[in-house]
């Protein structure tokens, strides 16, 4: 990752890294795609992006398996050191979180589907933030990775903790809708699914943070990270209780 | 033993790098070196830990052999060449004047590039050397030759001809050789100068395996070019270029995260 030095003797090897930064860019392009995708299927009610965010999955999963044959050959033939050897190792971590996150995002455009078939008596003005929060994260992630920016990788892994905060209260709120009326229970249970997706994508995103720090750092991202999540203690009462 | 059987816990290489440093066997500070008016050493300062392993790195000619030639006064051999500072050892500077050379070459041994078994019988080449320092009988002088062989990994393969050349050893077995013959003087330090660059690969592992198990006893400074056996072998390592020592650390945090761009560049393979 830290690419402010000169380029390696062996031309080969340059390549080769840069091959592996190439197929990483791909893979982030794609999962960034693929949430975008999910996220408008969602809010736009909009089964074709819903099912091509499911399309690009196992493009998704194709690279993950790419990266890491790659990764086991560089590490036997090269013999990695120092920021070489980070990059590679990180490689292997960043597209395993970057395939979970395009599993969550088909998890969401799936549900969007069955969404589709409901009429929502309620705004998802709050979902539309959380997407539009946890998408602008994902970017910068992805940025970072391409950049070695571990600035913005510090950023990124400051911020989950506002994602995790509207998660919280769209929590709560779907609870009230259905507590209001049992014809919201199906589609509020695929909406929270939905909104927890959409926070896993936020710490697997942060988790991409803190390995890119690493890979240009050398050291961990240490300090605990700001986390809001406080959803698994909630407890919303049907009112006069 | 002088130094006692007491062994370090800690031999593999990634248990290695959650130990600490042992206190210094040798310290070296401010030490210059020059080649007649050639400065090859500048203002190094260095320990080398107690019955732990030193590795040194750095491109040719970059001074970590040159290093090595002054901790064992091989350099007083040529007129023109002088070191100043300080290489303390037991609270004494062993680069000062009126040290006793052959003394401290029993203390400091040292093991070269290229295998240099004297032409005599294999007992003959450790006998060589003890027989300088230290009036033995023929049964301990047996026992002394059977000690240093066991230690160098090589008593099993030879124990039924000492008495033929040494000549005929293969190359690592030559190179074991010359380590039985460095450790029959019980040393407390010892110096290996690539010891394994003119080695094959299975012979190269076995004398890593026994610098692990020497350092059981012994502090070792080990100069090698291949930077997987510095990471395999030695507990710190030391990297210089052009005469300086540009940084030195644990062997896994020099090799995953060096903190000089110098470093950087040169164990990735990036240098010039």
């Amino acid at each position: 990752m830290a690419s402010d030095v000169t380029g390696h003797i062996v031309k080969s090897f340059e390549q080769d890294l840069l091959r592996l930064r190439t197929l990483m860019s791909e893979m982030g392009g794609l999962v960034e795609s693929q949430v975008a995708l999910a996220c408008q299927a969602v809010l736009s009610r909009d089964g074709a992006a819903a099912a091509v965010a499911v399309e690009t999955d196992p493009k998704v999963d194709a690279l993950e398996h790419e990266v890491e044959q790659f990764v086991i050959r560089l590490l036997a033939l090269r013999q990695p050191m120092a920021q070489d050897l980070r990059l590679i190792v990180a490689s292997l971590k960043i597209t395993g979180d970057l395939e979970r996150i395009g599993d969550y995002a088909a998890n969401v455009a799936k549900r969007s589907l069955v969404l589709e078939q409901f009429s929502l008596p309620f705004s998802l003005t709050g979902l539309a933030h959380m997407s539009r929060l946890v998408q602008e994260y994902l970017k910068m992630t992805i940025d970072a990775i391409g950049e070695s920016d571990s600035d913005k990788a510090v950023e990124v892994w400051r911020s989950d903790e506002n994602v995790d905060q509207i998660y919280n209260a769209l929590f709560r709120e779907l609870i009230t809708y259905m507590m209001e009326d049992p014809r919201n229970i199906t589609p509020c249970t695929h909406l929270l699914f939905i909104a927890k997706n959409l926070e896993r994508i936020g710490d697997h995103a942060t988790n991409v943070a803190e390995t890119v720090y690493y890979a240009v750092k050398g050291e961990p991202l240490t300090g605990a990270r700001p986390k809001g999540d406080t959803s698994a203690f909630a407890v919303a009462r049907p009112p006069g209780q | 033993m002088s130094q006692g059987d007491s062994k370090p816990e800690v031999t593999s290489p990634t248990a290695r790098s959650a130990a600490t440093l042992n206190t210094p066997r040798i310290s070296i500070r401010n030490l210059d070196f020059f080649y007649g008016g050639n400065k090859a050493l500048k203002a190094i300062s260095l320990d080398l830990p107690e019955r732990q392993v030193t590795g040194m790195i750095g491109p040719s000619g970059c001074g970590k052999s040159t290093l090595l030639r002054v901790l064992n006064r091989m350099y007083d051999l040529y007129p023109g060449q002088k070191a100043t500072g300080e290489v303390m050892m037991d609270g004494a500077n062993i680069i000062a004047p009126g040290v006793d050379l052959n003394q401290l070459r029993s203390r400091i041994g040292m093991v070269f590039q290229k295998p240099t078994p004297f032409p005599m019988s294999i007992g003959d080449n450790i006998a060589f050397g003890v027989r300088l320092h230290e009036r033995l009988g023929k049964a301990a002088m047996d026992e002394r030759i059977e000690w240093s062989l066991t230690r160098a990994a090589l008593w099993d393969e030879v124990k039924d001809r000492l008495n033929t050349s040494a000549m005929g050893l293969s190359g690592g077995q030559q190179q074991r050789l010359c380590i039985a013959r460095t450790i029959a003087t019980r040393p407390e330090v010892i110096l290996l100068d690539e010891p394994t660059s003119a080695l094959d690969p299975i012979s190269t592992l076995k004398i890593e395996e026994l610098i692990d198990e020497l350092k059981h006893d012994f502090t070792i400074a080990i100069v090698t070019h291949n930077m997987q056996q510095a990471a395999r072998c030695a507990d710190q390592v030391a990297f210089f270029f052009l005469g300086e020592l540009v940084e030195v650390g644990r062997a896994a945090q020099m090799f995953t995260a060096p903190r000089q761009k110098r470093t950087q560049e040169y164990i990735t393979g990036r240098f010039g």
